[in-house]
């Protein structure tokens, strides 16, 4: 209710009272060294407080995975837009101003602009030849398989980048409170920025205190940025002892924050006539962008999913992240499966078309069934039905009939072309291989005086539901009245390190910890796991009600399920504990008079192990579905140097409710063992889906090749006038 | 560069204050402002109504609408000054029972829209008749809400308006 | 910034003729964008026009509609005579932004902001609107199609104000608005379309092919002649020696004029 009635505060809700606004002056060119920072003769900037990387007091970088991208520039950029120099002053609009009157001065390099291309030896900046991260996997005999095999068809598919567009622009305020320094924000990770300012500031994890506020939207983008901006308003309030909030706007905030990895995606698959799938040879290229960042582990996800949701016996998924001189690409829902899948599905029509097979029949052939294996060799026998999923998704389109529909209306209307276009997934949910026994996540439950609890962990609540979904976790586990369980806000002094709120891992895996945390207060309490309800309020009232008592917490560490086990060096093995499956299905519209796309119909249909709260679970879906709707359509860059231009809303284009049709989503649950109450992650699934069902669709529709996204009115024109012209020849 | 005249220190600093008298949020509200301020700073800086949210600063996002002599408009495109001798209304002076339809429908995730949305639906919720023109993703298009894909949004609005015809409130 | 705040048209032209560096303010929605970054825009003085309430009314009379210097979009829609007699006004205003940006956007606003791009400039100019901009050394009248002398340039003095804009009423056999934008709903346009046909002949309108919004006298002569556009090429040639896109953010040059050929050609055939 707080945030329908405004009550929600956010960041820069917070009062403002007696602070200080920061502001960061940024680097004009792609690649170079500074050789100047030149601050304007007409302004007294005594008045100001000013940091430059000479302020750090540790080590000068944002550490994630690696220790390469600075906090503020250190005589060397590697992008446009790169921090240089912080300033602040008590008032805002000066403050701005004064940034403005801040000139850097570098002496240019040529920059590293196209990921596709080998560097020349002047642009090679990390190791011997750019590639920030290598993966190869490697399943059977591919050349064998793809000699062998009678049909090969080949493709190569590009998607372009994507803004998260969180409706709150990102923001941190950061004071110092006796010897702590504490730091308000919004977040996705609050211990990630933690780990991130050990380091940087040189101070214990005593030292520095995260707290998470009302964060207005994530989509991966307040993964690792946010500790960026956490570093730069800490050097500002260290400095000048005075609390600061640093809030970017939206023109800042489109433009150096992290977003999706453009990539490249090329397949070449062997198949034999009855559609059986031999060889699935797949290279993937992404740009990572200046620094290392979390590029590695995009990649690893995007190479898993390459193959898809079937059952090949030659697979080689060959995988690379390339630095160039652009600001650093990062997580966003879907984290590198988006730009697989659209490869991968993309080509799937290709194929069937090849095949003169319906690429719904295409698909079936090939999906796994349990007890076959994916590109990395984990077998799957989680009794989900694959089938079921594709069936269901055909049944709500009427996938046969609709095809035949649109085909005769096609026929009469030269100027309104129709087209039908499917996908089918998985996504993994929760950290690769064995990522969640590195994270180690803890989360504590505990006891409240009044007889209920009080659950803590620092997963954290950006809109898709962690507290509604832990309060009812907790609730039904416990038995409790769900008015009687609260979810401590995730404040890295009083909450354990539950992992960040990434990867579709919260609800499944976080949720799975908090049921047994559930279970260890009860063992605490001395109560058998039957106890429920009363028994437990009244267990609870009892312990405090004996003088100076202890706050009684029940605990739980994630322990590995002991079904999966994953070789890091071989990439083989159970990627994930549990998949969602899912087939999307698009129908478009083209309008051939100015060659714009509407989506005119959207189905949705997935397995997730077991839906825990219905509204909460279709928002999701078709929150994601929206987003991938507008990857696929509307969401294009212009660059240069490296560098967004259109950093506005009015020409960054997200979809309005105008653009979209409903999206109907459906739900299959067959309960994983190991997810909270037998769920498994969606939040990321449902990007992964629209943007190959939509250009399906569009080629259904023109017979245009639409192996590239976002398939822009321009570029649909270009397209297809392409194909009249080689029709004409 | 001057120092600016106020500690809340958001607040543009050039020209003199001026007066005005509104009614804002049903209550006679009088303001001294500067010429260049903007509705939504003075709501949320100088006023602490922060429930109206900055999304863009360019009409774009509906974040920052109010109700302005009763029509939707972006606080972040009108000058405070502007509403001299107006009715302007924010978020916090809405009906919670007005708004228990939203909640069930899905219509907020992560609540950053939400403000605005609440307040262009409030509108269209009292002028039904143009949904005789309109439809409501039309109506609703002035509000970009990244999370929901609009369903969530919509759905609550039909509730909304199904409910009223049934005269309750559920 | 600096304010000065009329209470009547005379004063409002009484204070422009002795500051005429001063902007008229209307709804704000051109000039308010991106405020706090826009330091030059808030170190300018402005001449508030929302307390003139003789600016703000419509009204018809029996050979025309006049529209205030500060009609918005939204009174136009909300008038129900509007859909009737002049239905183009009513499919641009509904395209323009939001119903945000409806409820404060001025039709003058739009006229003398003079972005290509405009969609009320387009209808008005179809429709053979009058501009009416009136300063303390009198009043003059503008067919809005001769307005503008080129990008951003129009013939709008510092002490003048757009007082009203006159719509004339007359018997159309077509009419039609087009508008080709990123997106179905708040979106500026890559190409925009207005045409319109009566006693008087064709007008054909485009916007965002030029660096202003004009009319197509090539276009109007080919529609004009008795056979019509014979083909969508017919249509693109005469376009092109009517106007000169370009490649900007929003779009190519290319795909404007091909677009505008199509809409034209297929709109009319
Ligand atoms: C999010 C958004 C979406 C938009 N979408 C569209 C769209 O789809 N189509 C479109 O055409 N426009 C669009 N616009 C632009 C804008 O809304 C229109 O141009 C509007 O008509 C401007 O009117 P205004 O009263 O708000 O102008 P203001 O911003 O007040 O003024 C604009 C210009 O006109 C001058 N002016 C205003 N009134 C007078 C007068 N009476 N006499 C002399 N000069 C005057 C001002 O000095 C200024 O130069 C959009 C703007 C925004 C922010
Ligand atoms: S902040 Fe006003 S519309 Fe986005
Ligand atoms: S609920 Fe997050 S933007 Fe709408």
């Amino acid at each position: 209710m707080a945030k329908l009635t405004g009550r929600e505060l956010y960041v820069d809700d917070l009062p403002s009272a007696d602070h200080l606004w920061g502001a960061t002056v940024r680097s004009p060119s792609p690649r170079g060294r500074i050789t100047a920072v030149e601050f304007d003769p007409s302004i007294d900037w005594s008045e100001f407080v000013i940091v430059t990387a000479d302020d750090i007091p540790g080590r000068n970088a944002v550490f994630l995975m690696e220790y390469d991208q600075p906090a503020l520039a250190d005589g060397y950029v590697r992008h446009v837009h790169e921090p240089v120099v912080l300033l602040a002053h008590p008032s805002r609009d000066i403050v701005r101003r004064a940034a403005a009157l801040v000139t850097v001065r570098v002496e240019l390099e040529a920059p590293v602009l196209d990921f596709c291309a080998v560097p020349e030896a002047g642009g090679i900046q990390h190791g011997t030849d750019n590639v920030l991260k290598h993966i190869l996997i490697e399943k059977g005999d591919i050349e064998a398989a793809l000699a062998a095999a009678p049909i090969v068809v080949e493709g190569e598919y590009f998607t372009g980048s994507q803004e998260h567009v969180y409706l709150e622009t990102q923001g941190m305020r950061a004071h110092v409170d006796g010897d702590v320094l504490v730091i308000q924000g919004s977040m996705q990770c609050p211990y990630y920025v933690v780990k991130a300012l050990v380091p940087l500031l040189d101070r214990d994890e005593a030292g520095i205190r995260v707290i998470q506020t009302a964060t207005g939207g994530g989509f991966g983008g307040k993964e690792e940025y946010p500790s960026m901006i956490a570093a730069h308003a800490a050097l500002l309030s260290l400095k000048s002892g005075r609390p600061v909030k640093l809030i970017y706007d939206r023109w800042e905030d489109l433009a150096v924050t992290t977003k999706r990895h453009p990539s490249r995606v090329r397949h070449r698959t062997g198949v034999d006539s009855d559609g059986r799938l031999l060889a699935q040879d797949i290279e993937i290229v992404l740009d990572g962008g200046a620094y290392v960042t979390l590029s590695p582990v995009v990649l690893s996800r995007a190479v898993i999913h390459a193959g898809g949701p079937y059952a090949c016996d030659a697979v080689r998924i060959d995988g690379r992240a390339m630095l160039t001189n652009s600001a650093p690409f990062g997580a966003f829902r879907g984290f590198g499966a988006p730009q697989a899948f659209f490869g991968l599905e993309r080509h799937m029509d290709v194929v069937a078309a090849r095949l003169a097979m319906d690429p719904a029949a295409f698909r079936r052939v090939n999906l796994i069934r349990d007890g076959q294996q994916t590109g990395t060799s984990q077998t799957i026998s989680d009794g989900a039905d694959r089938l079921e999923v594709l069936d269901t998704a055909l049944a709500a389109c009427r996938w046969g009939t609709r095809r035949e529909q649109i085909r005769r209306h096609n026929e009469s209307h030269p100027l309104a072309k129709r087209g039908l276009g499917l996908a089918v997934f998985h996504h993994g949910a929760g950290f690769t291989g064995n990522g969640e026994v590195m994270l180690q996540s803890v989360v504590h439950v505990a006891a409240t005086p009044r007889g209920g609890v009080e659950v803590r962990a620092a997963s954290v609540e950006m809109g898709q539901g962690t507290t509604t979904i832990f309060t009812q976790l907790a609730a039904e586990r416990l038995g409790l009245d769900p008015d009687t369980v609260e979810v401590a806000q995730p404040d890295t002094h009083r909450v354990p390190d539950s992992g960040p709120s990434v990867a579709s891992r919260t609800a499944m895996v976080v949720g799975y910890l908090v049921e047994q945390a559930c279970d260890d207060l009860r063992r605490r309490l001395g109560l058998t796991d039957a106890a429920r309800g009363d028994a437990v309020a009244e267990a609870i009232r009892t312990w405090y009600a004996a003088p100076g008592q202890e706050e009684l917490v029940g605990e739980a560490t994630y322990l590995q399920p002991s079904h999966v086990e994953w070789d890091e060096e071989t990439y083989r093995g159970d990627a994930y504990g549990a998949f969602a499956w899912a087939a999307y299905v698009a129908e478009v519209e083209v309008d051939l008079k100015t060659y714009s796309t509407r989506v005119t119909d959207f189905v949705a249909v997935q397995e997730i192990g077991r839906v825990l709260n219905q509204t909460l679970a279709t928002g999701q879906i078709q929150g994601g579905v929206a987003q991938g709707i507008g990857w696929a359509l509307l969401e294009d860059f212009s660059w240069r140097d490296g560098a967004m231009q259109n950093c506005q809303l009015t020409n960054y284009i997200i979809p309005t409710s105008d653009d979209l049709p409903p999206i109907r989503v459906e739900f299959l649950e067959t309960p994983y063992s190991h997810g909270a109450q037998g769920a498994k992650g969606i939040g990321e699934l449902p990007m992964d889906g629209p943007g190959p069902a939509i250009a399906n669709a569009v080629a259904h529709a023109l017979g245009v090749p639409a192996v590239a996204i976002p398939l822009t009115p321009e570029r649909l024109m270009a397209e297809h006038d392409g194909l009249a012209a080689r029709e004409a020849s | 560069m001057s120092v600016p005249h106020r500690s809340a220190g958001d607040l543009p600093v050039t020209g003199d204050t001026i007066a005005i008298r509104c009614l804002l949020n049903g209550v006679e509200t009088e303001l001294e402002v500067d010429p260049g301020e903007r509705l939504l700073d003075t709501l949320r800086y100088g006023l602490g109504l922060t429930g109206t949210k900055e999304g863009c600063a360019e009409g774009e996002c509906g974040a920052c609408t109010v109700l302005l002599d009763g029509l939707p408009v972006n606080s972040c495109l009108v000058l405070t000054f502007q509403v001299a001798d107006r009715r302007v209304e924010t978020v916090e002076s809405l009906d919670e029972a007005l708004l228990a339809p939203f909640l069930a429908g899905g219509a907020t995730q992560c609540g950053a829209c939400t403000p605005g949305v609440v307040m262009t639906a409030t509108w269209l919720l009292a002028n039904r008749d143009l949904l005789s023109s309109h439809r409501i993703r039309e109506l609703m298009a002035g509000n970009l809400c990244r999370c929901t894909g609009y369903d969530g949004i919509v759905q609550s609005i039909e509730r909304a308006l199904g409910a009223d015809e049934r005269g309750d409130t559920e | 910034m600096n304010v000065l705040r009329p209470g009547s048209v005379r004063e409002a032209l009484g204070m422009l003729a002795d500051e005429p560096t001063a902007i008229p303010l209307a709804g704000g929605t051109d000039l308010l964008v991106h405020w706090p970054a826009n330091h030059a825009g808030r170190d300018a003085t402005y001449l508030d026009l929302g307390r003139p309430g003789e600016l703000r009314a419509h009204h018809w009379t029996d050979k025309a509609l006049v529209l205030g210097g500060t009609t918005t979009y939204w009174d136009v829609i909300r008038d129900p005579r509007s859909a009737r007699d002049l239905p183009l006004l009513v499919d641009a205003a509904r395209q323009v932004g939001s119903v945000q940006i409806q409820a404060r956007g001025t039709w003058a606003g739009n006229i003398a902001n003079g972005s290509p791009a405009a969609d009320g400039v387009p209808v008005l100019m179809a429709y053979d609107a009058v501009v009416v901009v009136q300063s303390e050394r009198g009043v003059e009248e503008i067919l809005l199609s001769e307005f503008y002398l080129g990008y951003k340039d129009m013939r709008l003095a510092g002490d003048q104000l757009i007082r009203e804009i006159r719509v004339p009423l007359a018997a159309r056999t077509g009419q039609r608005f087009e508008k080709v934008g990123s997106r179905r709903a708040q979106a500026i346009a890559k190409v925009g379309l207005a045409t319109s046909h009566s006693e008087d002949g064709w007008r054909v309108v485009a916007a965002s092919l030029a660096p202003t919004v004009r009319r197509c006298p090539s276009v109007e002569a080919l529609f004009d002649s008795d056979g019509a556009a014979g083909s969508v090429e017919d249509v693109e040639a005469a376009l092109a020696a009517d106007v000169s896109p370009i490649d900007d953010i929003r779009s190519t040059a290319e795909y404007r004029l091909r677009v505008a050929a199509r809409l034209l050609f297929f709109g009319n055939a």
